[in-house]
């Protein structure tokens, strides 16, 4: 089971309240967690890495267990941690204003 | 008895001003998706409790929204605008060529007869279709490839395609506007297009009077006469007689011919209104006085419309897509600012009252008269 924690604009666009938990076959990495995650709330296509090109959007990080992992490979291994539900991934907003 | 509804997009959310036909007392509800950019809420003409929004971020892309309840729930749809085929390059501020990116939707226009088809303006400037109820959208990529989509470059605000009128005595023909390409008609339903710029003189480019390459903010028609089309160029306000063959100036007696908006009187073809902005680089009125121009007879002639509004220290900016009317008797006129005022008349503009006064800035203004 994957812990995801998403910023609050797109916790109410899904309308998710509090953290989402996924159940990911296979290694659980940044791309499979997405793939799960979009699969479930398919508005979400689009609002973490773009729909075409798979990125993630420039204005968006991925944290887990204290590391900043936005420009790890999308099919590389999340922490353990991570992918036995200890410690959750959390999508960020970068922080600037507007 | 009639009622109107006011779609305020703004910076953070959208906003829902309700009223009676008098047009004095307002219900506002909102914000409705806060914190997100809303660059446009519009309404079916064939089925006016179905909304579409068009919600934006830059951190987290494109969402449309829809609702068929007036506002009340919102339901996210499609939000896959990709381009038709290899999508080529526009030119960059600089010059130099720069690949077609999609960024935003600036403007959605519902059909006039199916409440399921609506068509979306985005940034890099190309235009879009839903035939689902905005789940699945399609580009119109004839207009994107007719040719002169290399020229094209980005006004300040990005290059957008914002302005989208659907001629309702012929649903064959389409006009859009691209800043900054200019005008553009399709007279096929949108397979194929070609660019209605002649009589347009644009200092700002290389060839003031190219056939492509001019920042046309806005466009307006009156339903009644489609052939005849108004622009608010950033410089100039021009008329249109012929469908846009061709163009002549009618800024006439304006303190200022720059500007965003640019509508029609609902029941008055040869009324028109615009909100003068001081120049390119000062967006904000002249004078610091907030004055609506109305002229009655198709241009050349403006009269300032003042009884309401402030008319000392006012610096804000109405923006292309924020000024409405609604099709009540009189007409009532309604714009938003870039200070999070939204300002409505009762009596085609003779006297202003602010409706809400300290709403983000406004991006956009539709007007709905409900029966």
């Amino acid at each position: 089971m994957i812990r995801v924690i998403l910023p609050a604009q797109l916790r109410i666009l899904a309308r998710i309240e509090g953290e989402v938990t996924l159940d990911v076959v296979g290694e659980a990495t940044q791309g499979s967690v997405l793939e799960a995650l979009e699969r479930r709330y398919p508005m979400l296509q689009g609002a973490i890495r773009d729909r075409v090109t798979q990125k993630r959007r420039p204005f968006v990080r991925l944290f887990a267990c204290e590391r900043d992992l936005s420009h790890d490979p999308a099919d590389a291994p999340l922490p353990a941690a991570v992918a036995i539900g200890s410690e959750p991934l959390l999508v960020v907003g970068a922080m600037s204003g507007g | 008895m009639s009622r109107v509804r006011v779609l305020v997009g703004t910076h953070k959310g959208a906003f829902i001003l309700s009223a009676d036909g008098k047009r004095e007392r307002w219900d506002v509800s909102g914000p409705h998706f806060a914190g997100w950019d809303i660059y446009h809420v519009k309404g079916s003409p064939a089925q006016p409790n179905r909304l579409y929004a068009s919600q934006t971020s830059a951190w987290f892309g494109q969402q449309i929204q829809r609702s068929d309840d007036g506002g009340s729930t919102w339901e996210p749809v499609g939000n896959a605008f990709v381009y038709d085929g290899v999508p080529g390059t526009h030119q960059w501020y600089d010059g130099t060529p720069h690949p077609w990116e999609f960024a935003r939707v600036w403007h959605l226009e519902p059909s006039l007869t199916d409440p399921d088809t609506v068509y979306a303006g985005v940034e890099d400037a190309a235009l879009f279709r839903s035939t689902d109820g905005g789940r699945n959208w399609h580009e119109l990529s004839g207009l994107r490839g007719h040719g002169s989509g290399p020229a094209w470059q980005p006004g300040a605000g990005g290059m957008c395609l914002h302005t989208i009128l659907l001629d309702p005595t012929n649903p064959e023909r389409i006009f859009v506007a691209i800043s900054a390409a200019g005008a553009f008609r399709s007279d096929d339903g949108g397979t194929t297009w070609r660019p209605i710029n002649r009589g347009l003189k644009s200092e700002q480019i290389p060839d003031p009077e190219a056939e492509v390459g001019h920042c046309v903010h806005r466009l307006a028609m009156h339903p009644s006469n489609p052939n005849r089309l108004f622009m608010q160029k950033h410089w100039d306000v021009m008329r249109s007689d012929d469908a846009g063959e061709t163009w002549a100036e009618v800024s006439g007696n304006l303190p200022s011919d720059f500007g965003f908006p640019i509508d029609v009187h609902a029941h008055e073809p040869e009324t028109i209104y615009v909100v003068p902005i001081k120049s390119d680089s000062e967006h904000f009125p002249p004078d610091g006085k907030l004055r609506v121009y109305r002229s009655r007879t198709g241009g050349t002639e403006w009269a300032p419309l003042t009884t309401g509004l402030p008319q000392r220290d006012c610096y804000v900016n109405v923006l292309r897509d924020a000024m409405s009317v609604d099709s009540l008797d009189p007409c009532g006129v309604y714009f938003g600012t870039t200070g999070g005022a939204v300002y409505g008349s009762n009596d085609e503009g003779d006297s202003w009252t602010p409706i809400v006064s300290d709403l983000p800035a406004v991006y956009s203004v539709e007007v709905q008269t409900l029966s």
